[in-house]
């Protein structure tokens, strides 16, 4: 049977990873994750879940142990923020070449220097580019759900994938949700089986010296070079924006909710203007969005579940019938602009219908460090780009600045 | 008491393919070769970037019959650790975890992975194979590279002593500390199979003569090697639960009560050329108060 419980953010995690019986855990603390690991540790200590936890010495070990875990037939987890996940990143490249199934959450959390503990979303843009998924929830609900789709869709391309949550605001506070039944999970995620494990009887070399052209084994068979490999690896992670929506598609059937996979939306149906943001900031703008409409304005708000894989056609082709789309980011790519913003001007340039009558786009940078993000300043923002329309904005604006 | 393990009596099974691409002469072929037939045939092996994964082959052709994970060059141990909990976790409880590092992935940007799994105890063989440099990347110096060894970034010789590996994983409290050569591939054996009979981490570090590292002809690494234990320069010893013993050549050592003269090492080798007859004279009699004690305590009738 399912329940529903009141709990924090982490501890949804943690009830997840315990759900998908991951065998393997491996965890360094660090604010704002350490509640998510605690929880896994005392799980563990009580024999209510069945699995290897290894407290690690540092987040590099963290993930070598669920990359070595992984490889050796085991369903492994870790989790982690910030300078955290910096740590990682060797080694989050290497998770994603090898093509390992992991689930890993990012407690999203700003990274130094000078130090925050507070909720950002520079940590995980910034591991964009390594060849996980990223998929970005924005309730307590999503999180739990989200770990669990994440292992069957990791599971279904063999690319690992990060379940990202913002850090204080979902970790720490407390809830309603729902707990699916144990009985209902193995129904949707049957027990990892890899094609191949490494195995005595079977001795393969792994990850091995590749060169920069093909090359024939033993038995004259021609190999697949390291451009052969990366290429396949971008392949199945575009094909993973399908993969993902059949995963969605099978949740909603087992678990009777969801639905919306690539990216949900709210009061868009006839939005001229559309807000669009990464995780809880997204139920923020909701707020913004009513008091918009109230004046008049016809705006929504579109909140990306799947990163990466970027959906780009379906992102393009939801948006390119507004006249204006206001990117609102908890990250930046320093000189630029933000990352997401960047990727929806591409995405429409690309796939939109008519180029000619392209919505015109902004970019807010708010909320680093976890600096408060008041709903009358989103207000303010998205009034005063509704207004200006396309010809008025010259980079990023940010909001909440104290210069 | 075990029966002597002799080359005839070594298992005749061969888990390294032949045509590696090691250099000619390299130690770590020997070593690699024989500890193997000691591990045998139910084992995984973990390896950083380093000499092995050279000697392995390039995909997708692989030297080794054994399954082999490739890992991050920080993260050998914790891999081992992550490999050791699977495989406890799919119930595989007779398969054996074997890590193989070079000593750069050891002494230095693997210490704090390899310290981290000895401090937490997990179940696996950890075997540093130490050609006292980053022989991989064309010879530069590692923390185990020895005081006055000329290397592509010590132009004047490295001016540090060497890094004592197996002391720091002694102070670890580890069930099972050795030493051992590439020259000396029965004590090796013995060991490898001691070490596995241990629970916890095991900890066997290896000397390697390099015949591009350390400049003599590759015909040489034999000789040496076991100039290296014969000066007492390189000392063969077990530590057994904390309990220190000297093993094959340096036990005769002790027995004998008679060291080769240092030089005859140095003089053997160009790493060390530019150390002058006065620097051998010191290391000479820095090695000769070492080995006095040992000697010492061997005439008090105490396991040397």
């Amino acid at each position: 049977m399912s329940s529903h419980i009141i709990e924090s953010g982490n501890t949804a995690a943690a009830l997840g990873v315990k759900l998908c019986r991951v065998q393997v855990i491996a965890a360094y603390p660090i604010t704002p994750q350490t509640p998510l690991t605690e929880k896994l540790s005392e799980l563990v200590d009580s024999q209510e879940m069945e699995a290897q936890y290894i407290p690690v010495e540092s987040e590099h070990s963290a993930l070598a142990v669920c990359i070595a875990a992984s490889s050796t037939g085991a369903r492994a987890f870790t989790a982690t923020s910030a300078n955290g996940l910096l740590y990682m990143h060797e080694q989050i490249h290497w998770a994603a070449g090898a093509r390992l199934p992991l689930v890993m959450c990012v407690v999203n959390r700003g990274v130094g220097a000078p130090w925050t503990i507070w909720n950002d979303h520079q940590d995980s843009i910034s591991q964009r580019d390594t060849g996980w998924i990223q998929l970005y929830v924005n309730d307590h609900q999503q999180i739990i759900d989200g770990v669990i789709k994440a292992y069957r869709l990791a599971e279904s391309v063999m690319i690992p994938v990060m379940v990202c949550y913002d850090g204080y605001l979902l970790s720490h506070t407390h809830m309603p949700f729902e707990v699916p039944s144990q009985e209902a999970v193995d129904s949707f995620l049957p027990p990892y089986r890899p094609d191949y494990a490494l195995d005595p009887k079977r001795p393969a070399n792994l990850n091995t010296v590749t060169l920069p052209d093909t090359r024939v084994d033993t038995e004259g068979r021609t190999a697949h070079g390291y451009m052969e490999i990366r290429s396949l690896l971008h392949e199945d992670l575009q094909r993973a924006v399908e993969v993902y929506q059949d995963v969605e598609a099978g949740f909603r059937d087992t678990f009777g909710r969801g639905g919306e996979a690539l990216f949900e939306h709210y009061r868009c149906e006839d939005a001229e203007y559309v807000a669009v943001a990464l995780g809880s900031l997204s139920h923020n703008l909701r707020d913004v969005v009513d008091t918009l409409r109230e004046a008049g304005v016809p705006a929504g708000v579109m909140s990306i579940h799947l990163y990466r894989p970027f959906p780009a056609r379906q992102i393009a082709s939801f948006l390119s019938p507004a006249k204006g789309v206001i990117v609102f980011e908890k990250a930046l790519s320093y000189g630029y602009e933000g990352a997401l913003c960047s990727d929806i001007k591409a995405a429409l340039l690309t796939h939109a219908r008519s180029r000619a009558d392209l919505p015109f786009v902004h970019n807010y940078i708010l909320g680093l460090g976890g600096r408060e993000i008041k709903t009358s300043q989103l207000v303010e923002a998205m009034t005063a780009s509704c207004k200006a329309g396309a010809a008025s904005h010259d980079g990023v604006r940010w909001i909440g600045l104290k210069l | 008491m075990q029966p002597k393990t002799t080359i005839l009596s070594l298992p005749e099974e061969e888990f390294v393919n032949p045509g590696t691409r090691a250099c000619a002469g390299c130690g770590l072929g020997i070593a690699y070769r024989v500890a193997l037939k000691a591990v045998g045939r139910d084992a995984i092996l973990i390896v950083p970037p380093s000499c092995l994964t050279v000697l392995q082959g390039l995909y997708p052709v692989a030297a080794t019959r054994l399954p082999c994970l490739n890992v991050t060059f920080a993260s050998t141990a914790a891999a081992a650790t992550g490999m050791v909990a699977a495989l406890k976790a799919l119930g595989r409880k007779d398969t054996r975890v074997v890590a193989w590092a070079g000593d750069g992935g050891t002494a230095d940007i693997g210490l704090q992975a390899l310290s981290g799994a000895a401090e937490r105890g997990d179940d696996f063989l950890f075997i540093c194979y130490d050609n006292e440099g980053y022989m991989n990347t064309g010879v530069q110096r590692s923390g185990t590279t020895p005081m006055g060894a000329v290397t592509a970034n010590t132009l004047k010789g490295k001016l540090q002593q060497k890094k004592d590996v197996p002391a720091i994983m002694a102070a670890h409290n580890l069930s099972y500390v050795a030493t051992c050569s590439a020259a000396f591939p029965l004590d090796l054996y013995e060991k490898v199979v001691k070490a596995l009979g241990m629970s916890g981490v095991k900890y066997l570090h290896i000397q390697i003569p390099c015949p591009p590292g350390w400049g003599y002809d590759p015909k040489y690494t034999v000789k040496i090697g076991k100039l290296a234990v014969e000066t007492g320069m390189f000392t063969l010893y077990e530590a057994e639960h904390g309990v220190v013993r000297l093993t094959g050549a340096s036990r005769k050592l002790a027995d004998k009560r008679s060291l080769v003269p240092v030089s005859e090492y140095f003089r053997a080798q160009s790493r060390f050329s530019l150390v002058d007859e006065e620097a051998i004279r010191q290391i000479q009699s820095e090695i000769e108060g070492r080995w006095q004690a040992v000697f010492d305590r061997a005439g008090d009738g105490e396991e040397a």
